[in-house]
């Protein structure tokens, strides 16, 4: 218990005088670092926290010393998450490889493969993508088609496609799951591989979104070449590998919503457009609806309080967790409905001066949240699973 | 804030449910409807509980009370709500020994609290007026005379009023002319004690769908000593605002009980009953249904949790938070009571099934002490717009 005490207030004072200031506010979403071959540091501070926080081995630091990370048993490593999350301290590196990817290989991976895997992504020189969904394989995963096959060499030959791969021309690597026996049923024929996105063979093309830009990519494979060692699990046992990963989505998406900047105060936004220049209400029945969206909004936080609180004190919070992604991205979406509805016309400017910041955030937001609601297991799959296996209901 | 119940908290949790099952299952409250019972609950049972000590949970020590605080007594209520118990604990202990704790002085909480707590007084608080809960505009009158006070009105709806000795009244204050009232305003709000048997008062038996203990209160030429008004040197309209908060919350809370009760039988039902030879449990579209009404429920449990714990941590976004979690149970009264009624099919809408005492009592919830839109127009006010 003592040794405990002092580790957490060393902790503390470590990251007091270590994380810069600035580097505990809320983020936004391009003052993200990723790591990989193209890092890019918007700030000296950036740059100092991800190099300090590297050095220190706490982009993980629940890892073994000899990958790159902490070296720090369970209870010491959530005590520095706990001191980062008092303190508001930002994520240092986002990467897929280190949330995702990482504790998979720990568990899973060849001596081989973690040697050659953990200390680059460790060391924010490789930044991972997955590759998961296809064009025709979206809420049902395992109907996947891209194959590999095994050539004289024992290497695998990949033909096929992905699609919906964040980032996929930023990353150095990716994590993803081919077919290696199409005549196996649908989830036993799957393998999980890691590819090198520099290999021969692949292409990769951002997808332009109704609401413009975004990190979205198409990556085609033509004959890719991945060298057997780089098959993770047993050949045709990916689908199992790719559960055991998504396991860690949850704790790597609460990396993306913790500290982030808030989307926008509906209230804030809203205010301009409710009342008219004598201070009244313009139209009594929007403050209904703009009140029964504010507090859809207290409601879904105190329950992401509640549990969290009740996840600490290891009470079985299976049930509302599982609520927690549906109804976030719902009320996200529900938001720029209204707002939208409540500038009117100016909410559908697209560009020009003569609309605000604001006009023009909001219209692109409302089709982008379109997103949220189908990506990362549709709204549907989660009632699925809610009714499933939290309800029990049969079929 | 915390989610977490205390070790204390969750005994009264435990015992209150074990408790209820056994004293007061839902066919308790038929026999009370069958039997057109007057006082709407079961005096032995109001009793018992008395001896557990369940209307001593939120009172200081120093009051006779045992400081277990509304996380506790939230959960009496959530175990209420699943075996619609009936019992005048949100009538007599929560709303009424909360304004005496608040606008009492000290005189006044000596005579009433401690008969209150052991259940040898039983009170009622005279509040609505209308149909919809709207405590800022009241129309009863306490106009000044040499000796006190004298009452004109009508209440309507008054909780468990019916043998309820003694009444807490609110009125506005006039002048001995009648002149100064605003209808509108917390201001010049009074609040009086008085005995229900006292010439001028009147109190007659209504009938609404739950069966259950509801009054109208006619008050003509009632006269009031000083004595007998609560809060005359305090903010008796504060004392009531925050009475009124706890009460929401507890209601929240019985309204939480009452929908987990709904929302189980509804999917039990729906994995026994057999159509076209499967459980209609497994056709997609009753499934999405069902997973809304529980992510609904998951959301009002957090707020219910969240109001109760600020009543105990004295935090002054109560308020906020009791009309948050009010206005959610209200809403819900409605929606899952009325999906329960669809997904049972026929034998939903039958008096012989016990899902219907469900919906009655959950519409009664829904309305007592604010319905969704009052609740979301004091949360706009609040948030100040």
């Amino acid at each position: 218990m003592q040794d405990i005490d002092t580790f957490r207030s060393e902790t503390r004072a470590w990251l007091e005088a270590n994380c810069p200031p600035a580097m505990r506010q809320p983020i936004t979403q391009d003052e993200m670092v990723w790591g990989g071959s193209q890092v890019r540091f918007g700030s000296q501070d950036q740059r100092l926290w991800f190099e300090r926080m590297q050095a220190r081995g706490w982009f993980a630091p629940g890892w073994p010393a000899e990958f790159g990370g902490g070296g720090l048993g369970p209870k010491q490593a959530r005590i520095v998450e706990e001191e980062m999350q008092r303190l508001g301290c930002r994520p240092p590196q986002f990467n897929l490889g280190v949330w995702m990817l990482g504790p998979v290989l720990l568990e899973l991976g060849t001596e081989e493969q973690k040697r050659e895997h953990l200390l680059p992504m460790m060391q924010g020189r490789a930044r991972w993508c997955q590759g998961f969904s296809e064009p025709n394989a979206g809420s049902d995963l395992a109907s996947l088609k891209t194959s590999a096959r095994l050539d004289e060499r024992g290497d695998f030959i990949v033909n096929g496609s992905k699609i919906w791969t964040s980032y996929g021309d930023a990353s150095d690597w990716m994590y993803a799951l081919v077919r290696t026996d199409p005549a196996a049923r649908k989830q036993e024929g799957i393998s999980f591989v890691l590819i090198d996105m520099k290999t021969p063979g692949i292409t990769v093309k951002p997808i332009e979104l109704i609401s413009g830009k975004s990190s979205f990519c198409e990556v085609f494979f033509d004959e890719v070449r991945v060298p057997a060692r780089q098959l993770v699990g047993p050949l045709h046992g990916g689908w199992t590998v790719a559960k055991k990963l998504l396991q860690h989505e949850r704790a790597a998406m609460s990396k993306f919503s913790e500290g982030a900047a808030p989307s926008h105060d509906a209230l804030a936004v809203a205010r301009p457009y409710l009342f008219g220049e004598d201070g009244a209400l313009k139209e009594p029945l929007w403050r209904d609806r703009l009140a029964a969206l504010l507090m859809d909004a207290h409601a879904f936080s105190l329950t992401h309080q509640r549990v969290k609180e009740e996840g600490m004190a290891r009470l079985d919070i299976s049930g509302p967790a599982s609520i927690m992604k549906l109804v976030q991205t719902e009320q996200e979406v529900a938001k720029y409905e209204l707002l939208m509805q409540l500038m009117g016309q100016r909410g559908l400017s697209w560009e020009g001066e003569e609309f605000s910041r604001d006009e023009h955030d909001i219209g692109r937001l409302w089709l982008l949240a379109k997103t949220y609601t189908i990506a990362g297991g549709s709204s549907e799959v989660q009632l699925n699973i809610i009714a499933k296996r939290v309800l029990g209901l049969p079929g | 804030m915390s989610f977490l119940l205390n070790e204390e908290q969750r005994q009264l949790s435990d015992s209150a449910r074990e408790f209820l099952n056994a004293q007061s299952p839902i066919g308790l409250q038929r026999r009370l409807r069958d039997a057109r019972a007057p006082l709407g609950y079961e005096p032995t049972l109001w009793r018992q509980v008395v001896e557990l000590g369940w209307p001593a949970a939120v009172f200081p020590e120093e009051d006779g009370g045992l400081a277990v605080g509304y996380a506790g007594l939230g959960a009496v209520f959530e175990a209420m709500g699943r075996t619609l118990a009936a019992l005048p604990l949100l009538s007599s202990v929560v709303l009424c020994g909360e304004v005496l704790l608040a606008a009492g002085d000290s005189a006044q909480r000596q005579r009433w609290l401690p008969g209150l707590i052991e259940g040898s007084e039983r009170l009622a608080l005279a509040l609505d007026e209308q149909g919809r809960h709207d405590p800022a505009r009241l129309k009863t009158r306490a106009r000044r005379s040499a000796g006190g006070w004298v009452l004109d009105g009508e209440k309507w709806f008054v909780i468990d009023g019916i043998g309820a000795p003694w009444l807490i009244v609110a009125a506005r204050l006039t002048d001995a002319q009648g002149a100064g009232a605003r209808e509108d305003e917390g201001e010049g709000l009074g609040l009086f004690m008085v005995d229900s048997a006292q010439p001028g008062v009147s109190v007659l038996p209504t009938r609404l769908a739950d069966s259950r203990n509801h009054a109208r209160v006619m008050l003509s030429g009632v006269e009031v000593a000083e004595a007998m008004r609560l809060g005359a040197s305090s903010d008796a309209a504060g004392a009531l605002d925050a009475a009124l908060d706890r009460a929401r919350a507890c209601l929240a809370a019985e309204a939480l009980g009452l929908l987990r009760e709904a929302f189980s039988r509804t999917a039990d039902y729906l994995k026994e009953r057999v159509q076209f030879d499967v459980p209609i449990g497994s056709f997609q579209a009753l499934q999405h249904r069902m997973a809304r009404l529980y992510t609904e429920l998951e959301m009002l449990q957090s707020c219910v949790g969240a109001a109760l714990s600020a009543i105990d941590a004295g935090d002054p976004a109560l308020p906020l938070l009791a009309s948050l979690a009010k206005a959610r149970a209200a809403d819900l009264c409605e929606k899952v009571t009325n999906e329960a009624v669809q997904l049972h099919g026929g034998i939903g809408v039958t008096d012989e099934f016990d899902l219907g005492l469900i919906v009655k009592r959950a519409r009664v919830l829904q309305q007592c002490l604010g319905d969704a839109m009052f609740h979301r127009d004091r949360y706009a006010r609040l948030k100040g717009f």
